[in-house]
């Protein structure tokens, strides 16, 4: 057991917790039986905000939870233990001829994780998130018993409660997840400028009919510029010999004592990131780590806000609400602090889960330094415009929504609720995002 | 718990009249959720805040002259908030002017209240910050703690002796998760210093509070308001008799 001081990417809201590393199911069941405080799962803390601590209770890391990678070529699938990296499977699973169903904008998460959040990548227009993809998984409830969940059946109400349930059903602890077939490691990139929002909108719709994977960049540092964009929409490519599939960092940000993403810097990062898109569309071959995971390359980028943190608010509205991204936007360019990364993308359809994030429709997403009050006073703002479009927060990014949205974002919680509470009755499951939105 | 910009869901106030404090609460409301303020006549101070804030106010009957009460009224608090995401300790007594006529019990009086009161009341409510792995303590100094005068000299030696606790607090707390900010406000335009003529760079509770938040966002350790008053220590190297000239400006 040691006391560590736990902070989310975003570096934001660090509370002391008492962390335990167990290595087997056993060892995972004690370490749920004593809290007095709450106790939550945590991998590798990729999540922005507060889901994965708890301040003053028990955190289990589950990053010793490595049953052996097996892949199973008849069915496709993929089981491995819950703490495995996402990085880490790519890496086994590509030269075999196989690739992850869904990744986010970075490897470095744990495959339990990546459930727990029922994570989306660039291509959920086709695909959907995780959720979708896993077709089992073990979970340790608060009692200590180990339960095999299956997406139908009899555990279903279980497994969609799990999936996307930001570990407060219990400890994942491994799971099967379908895979894709890959003829290697590179795809095909077509990069592409449009001069407005409404014409990033316009393409990304006609991109997604084309492409399996999509994303859109938006300059919202200048409110000049319009809200221009560069899309980048990418399909696999056959290839003969698979080499390295994620790439390895290249330089890492020291921690600075001063946040460095000031609006001329951020300014200057989007015009670099808008020239670096050709005049006219192109397509090039690229690497699975340059267009999947492009941030990865810095380690520990996050450090660039300084040390009061930055926090992600993403959003996603339905596809009729088109008009609510367009406001979100113009506020956000209009704002005291001029946003650096902002990604504009369309979901498909949702998965089964009650607490999953995504909805059909548009999500934006964006990083803003924690360190101005009339920043949190601009995203309280923008939660009404996106629950006024019936949209809602992803609580994985979360580090401020008021509680009071909570359920007109998530209709379906008390259903989520009450299975929570049946596999945890004596509410022993519990983070510091569960306890600021009041989730269980 | 503290959101990402340090806004809490719950909060005490130790010294629960204070205009400052209160004025902290106003611009904290959109979070709040349950707020106690403790004071020596809770029932008046009640009534008095009814209807100020949206979040559900409780209050605690606390007397800054009795330290033996304080651990206690602070876990009753902390019982009914849940935990104690931000506390404040903010009660102070300026007493009447100060002179040669000044009673030495009267000395001691505002000495014990404005400095052994609050340093009790901060270390009750860091103990329990500290058991629960985070929150923050935000103590209420004044610049006088910097530049007394002779007119509140009690006061300001009291302020002094408080304001070292509670930077020494914050460093007792390293590795807690729980963290002290101390607040130097200048002359405040309240009740408490009400009929005083107002000195240089004089502010008001409204100001004073909007420096608080942006202090708890950015995770200040010291908040001077309005910020120019931080070049005060630096005023100390100045030869006595120009210091003390200026001190009674
Ligand atoms: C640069 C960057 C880009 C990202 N891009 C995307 C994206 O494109 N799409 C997307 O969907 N997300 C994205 N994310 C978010 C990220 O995918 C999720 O936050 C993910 O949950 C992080 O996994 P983790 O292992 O770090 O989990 P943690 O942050 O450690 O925990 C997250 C949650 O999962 C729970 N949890 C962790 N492990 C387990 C377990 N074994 N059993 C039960 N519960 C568990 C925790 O309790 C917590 O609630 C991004 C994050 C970063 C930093």
């Amino acid at each position: 057991m040691t006391r560590r001081l736990l902070s989310g990417w975003g570096g934001t809201a660090a509370v002391i917790s008492d962390v335990r590393e167990p290595i087997t199911v056993a060892e995972v069941g004690a370490a749920l039986a004593e809290p007095d405080r709450g106790v939550i799962g945590r991998g590798l803390g990729r999540s922005y905000g507060d889901a994965a601590q708890r301040a003053g209770g028990v955190v289990v890391s589950t990053l010793g939870l490595r049953s052996p990678v097996t892949v199973d070529t008849d069915s496709a699938t993929v089981t491995a233990g819950a703490g495995w990296s996402l990085r880490e499977l790519i890496d086994e699973l590509v030269p075999l001829g196989w690739f992850f169903p869904v990744v986010p904008g970075t490897a470095d998460v744990t495959l339990g994780g990546a459930i727990a959040a029922d994570v989306h990548g660039k291509n959920h227009h086709r695909s959907g998130s995780l959720g979708s993809h896993v077709r089992s998984l073990d979970l340790i409830t608060a009692d200590g018993r180990l339960h095999r969940l299956d997406p139908q059946g009899a555990s279903g109400r279980a497994f969609w409660a799990t999936v996307g349930g930001m570990g407060l059903t219990g400890v994942i602890t491994e799971a099967t997840v379908a895979l894709r077939p890959v003829a290697g490691d590179r795809l095909a990139v077509t990069t592409r400028r449009h001069g407005d929002i409404d014409a990033v909108m316009t393409a990304l719709v006609e991109a997604d009919a084309a492409h399996e994977y999509t994303v859109a960049w938006l300059d919202l540092a200048d409110p000049a510029r319009g809200g221009r964009g560069v899309i980048d929409a990418a399909d696999h490519l056959d290839q003969a010999a698979p080499v390295r599939a994620t790439g390895s960092t290249r330089a890492t940000v020291p921690p600075l004592p001063v946040n460095v993403v000031q609006p001329p810097v951020t300014r200057v990062f989007n015009e670099i990131w808008w020239r670096r898109a050709p005049l006219r569309p192109r397509t090039t071959a690229g690497s699975f780590a340059r267009f999947f995971h492009p941030l990865d390359a810095v380690a520990s980028w996050g450090r660039l806000y300084g040390p009061t943190g930055f926090t992600q608010w993403q959003m996603a509205v339905p596809v009729d609400a088109a008009d609510a991204v367009r406001t979100c936007a113009e506020r956000l360019a209009n704002g005291t602090v001029p946003p650096s990364l902002v990604v504009l993308k369309r979901f498909g359809a949702a998965d089964a889960a009650p607490l999953s994030f995504p909805q059909p429709g548009w999500t934006l997403a964006v990083d803003l330094a924690a360190n101005d009050p009339a920043t949190a006073t601009l995203l309280d703002a923008l939660d009404d415009v996106v629950v006024g479009a019936g949209g809602r927060i992803y609580l994985t990014k979360d580090a401020r929504l008021r509680p009071d949205l909570l359920a007109a974002m998530y209709p379906r919680i008390d259903e989520w609720r009450a299975e929570r509470d049946r596999l945890d009755p004596g509410r022993r499951m519990a983070s510091d995002l569960s306890l600021r939105l009041g989730l269980v | 718990m503290n959101d990402a910009f340090g806004r809490p869901q719950t909060a005490l106030v130790v010294g629960g009249g204070s205009d400052l404090a209160l004025a902290v609460l106003d611009r904290l409301d959109v979070t709040l959720v349950r707020v106690g303020l403790a004071a020596r006549s809770a029932d008046a101070l009640a009534s008095a805040v009814a209807d100020r804030f949206t979040a559900e106010v409780r209050t605690f009957h606390f007397d800054a002259a009795d330290p033996t009460e304080h651990a206690t009224m602070v876990d009753e608090a902390a019982e009914w908030l849940g935990d104690i995401d931000l506390a404040i300790v903010a009660h102070g007594d300026l007493g009447q002017p100060f002179s040669l006529e000044t009673t030495p019990e009267e000395v001691a009086r505002l000495i014990s209240v404005n400095h052994a009161g609050a340093a009790a009341a901060c270390q009750a409510v860091a103990r329990c910050l500290a058991a629960q792995g985070h929150g923050t303590l935000v103590a209420f100094s004044s610049v006088a703690a910097m530049r007394p005068r002779l007119g509140n000299l009690p006061y300001a030696s009291a302020k002094a002796g408080f304001d070292a606790f509670a930077l020494g607090l914050d460093h007792a707390l390293a590795g807690t998760g729980a963290r002290v900010m101390v607040v130097r406000p200048g002359f405040v335009h309240t009740k408490m210093t009400a009929g005083l003529a107002p000195q240089p760079l004089a502010t008001d509770a409204a100001a004073v509070a909007d420096a608080v938040v942006d202090g708890l966002v950015k995770g200040k350790s010291v908040v001077w308001a309005p910020a120019p008053l931080a070049l005060t220590p630096a005023l100390r190297i100045l030869p006595k008799a120009l210091w003390r000239r200026l001190s009674e400006r």
